[in-house]
């Protein structure tokens, strides 16, 4: 029991120098980038990460190590990388969510129904991201009231949610493809300021946001409480059903930004979008060091996370891999963090 | 048995036991709750090591290594929770880890009909094999356990306060079943605290005292009751409390607690607490003493009454109401009832408050930190950096961070279950004396502890609570120990 001060642990050589910063920082600093999350994990992404780089720009050169190729993985991060910090929040709370790929199909079929495009049409583009945005909440508040209030577990409700909102979705539209007519919203949303694409500007904006809500507000230390110890945090007076509900809505807006995000990059709704982007989210969320059961989260690891596989998915394309080989490699990264997850977590309880 | 000790880290739970069981017995053991009977057991039955000392087998010094080893030894133990498959029938649970099977298909027929001459052995043949153990009551369930011990041919059964969960009846069939095991041959290691169960049951007796054998096998015939409860209860560490109660501050009630009640589970219950005043609820594990102050605190929704503070009503089953309203609780199970165990010491501590040093939402963590490095020094929390993570304290360093908790917050009302379990002796003194502290300050204090001698030193009042029903409320000046337990005796079995 003489570990020092809050020291969390990774494997092998880099815990060394691991510790060795930890002891200088101030513990203030400590808490600061990792949300409470030891540094060790946090190492472990970025090296995987430069891994990746130096990997990408041996096997494919310029082609990799280019500006407009960074641009490109961010851009492909963006929808799946605004997700995944929604279910950020609700793995940290203790719950999941699996209903989030096909929420966002629903919200991009209802976004540019003929109904929604002619209103914008008369009105402002913006009505389109309203109803995404309103589409994403709803299913969100749905999930969060069936959880919260309906005691039924999350798995089940959100997985219920996914067969649901896809169905809907294919009523609506017909499985028919929903082509955007209004140019006001592509030219706002496929556009770039200082030369970045809008949406990486607002899977940014989301990640700050985010990121912010986690670790200094009030909100997201109600939810670090309901998933870490949620009879504990009803008995200090907190109200863990409503806050449950509030995080799944939080999430299912994410959703909805997701939403208009990828309407932007495919110019039209479909009832078969984000089909399992579910599974990509919870694998970005977990790598980037979020406990499974709740308690414990980082967003700044969610955003690695999903830098990870968008890098991974780039390197392997550049260099003409097939695509169930990089599944393969999803797949090990996976578990080799959950490996060194468990890892981390008895370590400490030690 | 000779000499057994464990220690855990900060703790001597088992400080020098000896016991020594003889085929053919029924042997008591006997002890209030945390003298160490239950890692006794456990060390017994292979899940925990013994520190020091040794364990002999028919003479032969062993290692139990797992409870498998255990068992495989002939040593079966029944835990007080039934740890039985509701799932499966009664067959597949009695040879659960030891199907019967042929290249891992089973047999079925074979099962059933072993399993039919096990409980007919047992005087249980009333129950079907095939039945789903689910549907059977706490006894029935108990049963299986038994059979199941039988079917490894146990030659020694611990059974861990088997009585617990029975009624009369039950317990009498109970009781036929270990009179059937004892004329078999095998022996038995019985945990009670019901001294009259005992008498009934039992041959010898050996009693645990805060670690320690204090009587090894006495025999049942010859030894009064009376002496049995001095050898339980006896004051052999002296203990502080921080000097006599204060007494109340003012005769208006700060709680009013009237006609609480909680179907199945407690009786009506009208008592107030005055400033600065000690309510200590005494009487055995689930006599429902626990569950009059969850219910009072709103973490259990009453069935009838109400509870009032300083004349305000609470609302029913609100826990948030009653913490606004001036109720603190720091929880019986501290660790999994209280504490956020992976963050650190004061995110826990300002784990009810951390939204007063919050601007629209965004916390102030500086300002949380040194309301929380305040108490935590205050309260001699050692060590006192609030940033390590609250799973490496003691057990007596994280009581104090909930009390700190509470501190942090001011109530008017304290709420304690069980303050000094798992804690240190240095420890609970620093617990007496901050709630001396606190009464000094004016605070409310409603204790609820299974140490009696805790809830007499502590209490300006008492109340005994037993099987649901508060048997007796009076100044603890008027009250020993024994009365005490003679109340509670009375009281679970009227």
């Amino acid at each position: 029991m003489s570990s020092s001060s809050g020291t969390t642990t990774a494997t092998g050589a880099d815990q060394v120098s691991v510790d060795a910063n930890q002891g200088e920082a101030t513990p203030a600093r400590k808490a600061k980038l990792g949300g409470g999350l030891g540094l060790g994990q946090m190492i472990g992404l970025v090296v995987a990460l430069v891994a990746l780089i130096i990997v990408g720009t041996v096997t494919a050169g310029d082609r990799f190590l280019s500006v407009p190729n960074f641009l490109v993985i961010l851009e492909q991060a963006a929808v799946i990388g605004v997700i995944s910090i929604g279910v950020t929040f609700v793995i940290t709370s203790g719950g999941i969510d699996l209903s989030v790929g096909s929420v966002m199909g629903l919200a991009t079929i209802w976004a540019t129904t003929w109904a929604t495009q002619n209103l914008a049409g008369e009105f402002h583009w913006i009505v389109m991201v309203l109803t995404a945005l309103a589409v994403g909440g709803a299913a969100g508040l749905i999930n969060g009231l069936l959880v919260a209030y309906g005691r039924v577990v999350s798995f089940i409700a959100t997985l219920a949610m996914l067969v649901a909102a896809r169905g809907l979705a294919e009523i609506i539209s017909g499985r028919q493809t929903q082509v955007i007519t209004d140019r006001g919203f592509l030219d706002f949303f496929r556009g770039d300021i200082l030369g970045i694409p809008m949406i990486v500007w607002m899977f940014a904006v989301v990640a700050v946001i985010g990121w912010f809500l986690f670790n200094r507000t009030t909100f997201g230390r109600r939810t670090i409480a309901v998933g870490g110890n949620p009879e504990a945090a009803r008995l200090a007076g907190i109200n863990v059903k409503r806050h449950t509900m509030w995080v799944f809505t939080l999430a299912g807006l994410c959703v909805g930004i997701a939403a208009t995000m990828i309407l932007a990059r495919t110019t039209a709704g479909s009832s078969s979008t984000g089909s399992l982007y579910e599974l990509d989210a919870i694998a970005a969320v977990v790598i980037g060091g979020t406990l499974l059961v709740g308690g414990r989260g980082t967003i700044v690891g969610t955003v690695l996370g999903v830098l990870v596989f968008q890098i991974l998915t780039n390197v392997f394309t550049q260099n003409n891999l097939d695509s169930s080989v990089q599944a393969v490699a999803k797949g090990a990264i996976i578990v080799a963090a959950v490996l060194l997850q468990q890892r981390f977590a008895t370590v400490k309880r030690r | 048995m000779n000499g057994i000790v464990k220690v855990f880290p900060g703790v001597r739970a088992l400080d020098g036991v000896d016991l020594h069981v003889l085929p053919g017995e029924v042997h008591c053991l006997l002890g209030q709750n945390g003298a160490g009977k239950s890692t006794l057991i456990k060390t017994l039955a292979g899940a925990h090591q013994p520190t020091e000392g040794e364990i002999r087998w028919k003479g032969e010094v062993v290692k139990l290594t797992s409870t498998a080893a255990a068992l495989k030894m002939g040593i079966a133990t029944i835990f007080q929770e039934l740890d039985v498959v509701d799932g499966l029938s009664v067959a597949e649970n009695i040879f659960l880890g030891n199907e019967l099977a042929t290249g891992g298909v089973l047999k079925r027929s074979e099962a059933n009909r072993r399993a039919k001459e096990l409980l007919a052995r047992l005087g249980h043949s009333e129950i079907r094999p095939g039945r789903l153990v689910g549907s059977l009551s706490a006894a029935g369930k108990q049963v299986v356990q038994m059979a199941r011990a039988l079917s490894h041919d146990a030659q020694l059964i611990i059974m861990d306060e088997p009585s617990a969960v029975l009624d009369q009846e039950e317990v009498n069939q109970l009781f036929r079943v270990v009179n059937t095991l004892r004329d078999a041959g095998v022996a038995i290691v019985y945990i009670s605290h019901r001294l009259e169960e005992i008498r009934q049951i039992g041959d010898r007796i050996t009693v645990l005292k805060d670690g320690r054998t204090v009587a090894t096998s006495l025999a049942v015939a010859d030894t009064p009751t009376a002496k049995l409860i001095s050898l339980m209860t006896g004051r052999d560490v002296v203990t502080n409390f921080g000097g006599d109660a204060v007494g109340p501050q003012s005769e208006t009630p700060v709680l009013e607690v009237d006609g609480l009640a909680l179907a199945g589970t407690f009786e009506p219950v009208t008592f107030s607490v005055r400033p600065g005043e000690v309510v200590g609820l005494a009487g055995l594990v689930g006599a429902g003493r626990s569950e009059i102050i969850e219910t009072l605190y709103g973490a259990r929704r009453a069935t009838a009454g109400t509870v009032k503070v300083n004349g305000k009503a609470l609302r029913r089953g609100s826990v948030i109401d009653a913490v606004n309203k001036g109720i603190g609780l720091a929880p019986e199970e501290r660790k999994s009832q209280g504490l956020l165990l992976d963050q650190p010491i004061y995110r826990n501590i300002t784990l009810s408050t951390f939204a007063r040093f919050a601007k629209l939402g965004v916390l102030d963590e500086r300002a949380e930190r040194a309301a929380a490095k305040e108490q935590a020094t205050a309260l001699q929390l050692a060590p006192p950096d609030v940033e390590r993570n609250i799973r490496t304290l003691s057990g007596g360093n994280q009581q104090k961070a909930m009390l700190a908790r509470w501190l942090v917050h001011g109530c008017d009302v304290l709420l304690l279950d069980e303050p000094t379990r798992g804690v240190d002796v240095g420890a609970r003194a620093e617990i007496y004396a901050l709630i001396r502290e606190l009464t000094r300050r004016g605070t409310a204090v409603v204790l609820v502890s299974s140490e009696i001698e805790e809830v007499l030193g502590l209490a300006d009042r008492v109340m005994v609570v037993a099987d649901g029903r508060v048997v007796h409320t009076g100044p603890a000046t008027e009250i020993d120990e024994h009365k005490v337990l003679d109340l509670v005796m009375e009281g679970a079995h009227a």
